[in-house]
């Protein structure tokens, strides 16, 4: 039987662009995973994600294996990029589009 | 002592701030009146960090805060020349879309 900590693992390595968050794209349930989600849909690459309020137990566990105590996590190809405050700097520095392309292409 | 002169004593200490601004935007959220802080924070430790790396500093520092209710931070973190070529302005914050209604 696998651990919620394989399921996190498979997850991150197995999805490009991967975003774990509150609620899902079309309906959010946080303010941060709101605005995380719209700068990601705004780089128009395809991209995954996981709502952690479906499966409390990568809620309890992502963190401590993240070193990264809330929601949402963006993680593109195996790394931690940041939260919502990071997502949004870097959308608007142009960062965040360019991340994503390139992990959409790659 | 308050959450917020808790949280801005804490990183006062170890980060040796030339800025540091700790506002408590619970108000704007449904979990309780010391759950969400805005924290803006211009310092020389985060020069050569990548932004994941400041915002894990400033986890690191404020561990037990997180542990004992404090939900979520929104991190502004600088180095000092960032800070200035920013002419010292912080984007807002969201307000809450009611997520917490999920928590038994």
């Amino acid at each position: 039987m696998s651990t919620t900590l394989d399921t996190i693992k498979e997850q991150i390595e197995n999805n490009p662009i991967l975003l774990y968050m509150k609620g899902n794209p079309q309906m959010p349930q946080c303010g941060f995973s709101s605005q995380a989600v719209q700068a990601l849909m705004a780089c128009e690459e395809k991209f995954a994600f996981v709502n952690i309020l479906d499966n409390p137990d990568i809620r309890a566990e992502l963190p401590k294996y993240a070193n990264w105590p809330t929601f949402p996590q963006l993680w593109v190809k195996g790394e931690l990029v940041g939260g919502c405050d990071i997502i949004i700097e870097m959308y608007q520095s142009g960062e965040l589009k360019k991340l994503i392309s390139e992990a959409a292409a790659s | 002592m308050s959450v917020q002169a808790t949280i801005e004593s804490k990183l006062t200490d170890q980060l040796s701030p030339l800025v540091i601004s700790v506002e408590n935007e619970s108000h704007k959220h449904s979990r309780g009146e010391n759950s969400h802080f805005k924290l803006t924070v211009v310092s020389e430790v985060f020069a050569g960090l990548r932004p994941v790396q400041r915002h894990q500093k400033v986890y690191g520092v404020l561990g037990d805060e997180l542990e004992s209710g404090v939900h979520a931070l929104a991190i502004h973190a600088y180095t000092p020349e960032e800070w200035q070529s920013r002419g010292g302005e912080v984007p807002a914050s969201p307000n809450c879309l009611g997520g917490s209604k999920h928590d038994k």
